[in-house]
């Protein structure tokens, strides 16, 4: 469409304008708020005790749950993709499910599963296994939030490159799992990047969920996010917007590697010769 | 390569294929790790809200401030859906048909809300519009806020789901109404819209799920004053907190059902969408 150059100056203002307003500016400001003292008052908060302790805890979440996910969601991929059934309907409307679930629901049916009224929770305990307000449970809720995204960005790729490469590989004698790591890994490995990413991104962000099932105590069960809030609502806004700004750091990589990853992917199933068989 | 592979009797026509008892294995452990997962705990939470029966859910539902939490959920999450229909639009054609410097940068800041932790968003908000706001904006603990909030985490949304159609959208039709005589509003509103609008009420129903359910980056910013700010996950959580316990899944329950409709609707709005591309190509 050829616009006038008033309507084309107009949309220009409106839209980034309004992203000015509701990213750009807040962001901006908490830089300011954070570093309007120098270094000094955010690296001493981010140094003590209980904020190095949540920082090693949120990236435990990040050990445990992105590794599983990520071998789930490839192998799921796969089963959905190259094997039909009919069951595989039901299990692509499960793996939709975290996002269509408010976190704090997400904590709630943990809470229940594995409080000590819950389903679980006392024969767990009689078995000295504690999950709800320690580790275990925040792992849980983590997996939990951040199951789809390796499934939902694979599922694609794994369709557009097609199989004639694999059956390539395999005329040639590769036996099946040869196959996965040498044919099929390779060609959806931008794709299982993109879904990787998105599930750091999820599990070190996450809060809601994470609040309701640890219990937020310091130095035991707080991941940074929570010391963020936790930080805040006692009044050390210093310590809280420190937090803040590493976990602002963190999605501005999360984002960096997004727009390279999410090229690639695209490029790279646009290039592949085995695409659309 | 010595022979074509598509001369040859494929052994395995459908690429990496698991040995039989393999895909039983694979899905008897997908079937496993959802079921773990997901739907015990779902189970659990559907089972709490109908502990006391039917009709202690329906009261536990209908008190005065789980009315008040949920009906300010909904309104205000349409609000926002509406707010963002219409600027997600503007921002996805400013991306798409208009050049400027640094619109690959604004174009992967698009993807900021979903990156940034809800608890970061809702306290970078609160420092520019807060009590302390350097320019004298103060919404904290209002409505307002509830809804810049929502506005904030569910802005890519919209954006994300227009632009593929507006790179599509082919500009001989938009040429011809203009020779024809279209005025620009016009071919707005007889050719570009109609081709957009499976892609905004897509994108608008994702919104408006995760609006639903937001609670990160409200916590901070609203308040949580019940029967003014306190939105439905909110009020869950402080349920949780006062022990009443069926109550808050009885709440979510509710929140599930809305949102499940809602996904389920989603799916069949980008059916008919493709369909209907489809039918016109």
């Amino acid at each position: 469409m050829t616009v006038g150059a008033p309507a084309k100056w107009g949309l220009r203002t409106l839209g980034l304008g309004y992203l000015a307003l509701l990213l750009l500016a807040p962001v901006a400001m908490i830089f300011y708020k954070t570093f309007e003292h120098g270094i000094g008052p955010p690296l001493e908060a981010m140094t003590s005790s209980d904020a190095v302790h949540a920082i090693w805890l949120t990236l435990l979440m990040v050990a445990v749950a992105v590794p599983l996910n990520t071998v789930f969601g490839v192998g799921c991929a796969l089963l959905l993709v190259r094997h039909r059934w009919k069951g595989n309907a039901v299990i692509d409307g499960i793996i939709n499910l975290p996002f269509a679930i408010s976190p704090v629901v997400i904590g709630l049916s943990l809470f229940l599963l594995y409080g000590s009224g819950g389903w679980f929770g006392p024969t767990l305990a009689e078995w000295g296994i504690e999950v709800l307000f320690s580790t275990p449970g925040m792992i849980l809720a983590s997996i939990f939030v951040s199951l789809p995204f390796v499934v939902r960005e694979t599922v694609p790729v794994l369709q557009e490159i097609g199989t004639e490469q694999e059956q390539a590989a395999s005329t040639l004698g590769a036996s099946a799992w040869q196959t996965f790591w040498r044919v099929t890994l390779p060609a959806i490995r931008w794709g299982v990047a993109y879904g990787v990413v998105l599930t750091t991104a999820r599990v070190l962000g996450e809060f809601g969920a994470v609040t309701i099932v640890s219990g937020s105590i310091s130095g035991k069960t707080e991941t940074l996010p929570l010391y963020v809030a936790k930080s805040f609502e006692q009044f050390n806004e210093q310590a809280a917007y420190a937090g803040a700004i590493v976990l602002a750091l963190l999605a501005f990589t999360t984002l960096l590697l997004m727009s390279v990853g999410g090229r690639r992917a695209k490029s790279q199933s646009q290039t592949n010769p085995a695409g659309g068989t | 390569m010595e022979s074509h592979p598509a001369t040859l009797p494929a052994p395995h026509r459908a690429g990496v294929r698991l040995p039989g008892a393999g895909v039983g294995l694979g899905r008897g452990m997908v079937t496993l790790y959802l079921s773990l997962i997901v739907l015990l705990p779902l189970a659990a939470v559907l089972d709490e809200s109908l502990s006391g029966g039917i009709g202690a859910f329906w009261s536990a539902v209908t008190t005065s401030q789980s009315i008040a939490a949920l009906k300010l959920t909904v309104i205000c999450s349409l609000i926002v859906v509406a707010i963002n229909a219409f600027f997600g639009t503007v921002i996805a054609w400013v991306l798409v048909r208009d050049e400027f410097p640094g619109k690959g940068a604004v174009n992967a800041l698009i993807d900021l809300p979903f990156a940034l932790p809800t608890i970061v968003a809702g306290l970078t908000l609160l420092t520019l519009y807060g009590a302390d706001s350097p320019i004298g904006v103060d919404v904290a603990f209002t409505r307002t806020a509830v809804i810049v909030a929502l506005c904030f985490v569910t802005l890519p949304f919209v954006t994300r789901a227009v632009q593929p159609l507006l790179l599509e959208l082919d500009r001989e039709m938009e040429e011809a109404a203009a020779s024809l005589g279209a005025g620009g509003f016009t071919i707005f509103r007889r050719i570009i819209l109609p081709n957009l609008l499976p892609g905004i009420l897509a994108g608008v129903m994702l919104a408006f799920a995760r609006a639903l359910g937001e609670f990160g980056s409200l916590v901070l910013i609203s308040g949580n004053i019940p029967f003014k700010t306190e939105v439905s996950s909110v009020f869950i959580r402080s349920q949780i907190e006062s022990g009443n316990v069926s109550g808050a899944a009885a709440v979510s329950v509710v929140l599930l059902a809305i949102s499940l409709l809602l996904l389920v609707a989603v799916g069949l709005v980008v059916r008919f969408g493709m369909k209907q591309r489809k039918e016109a190509a």
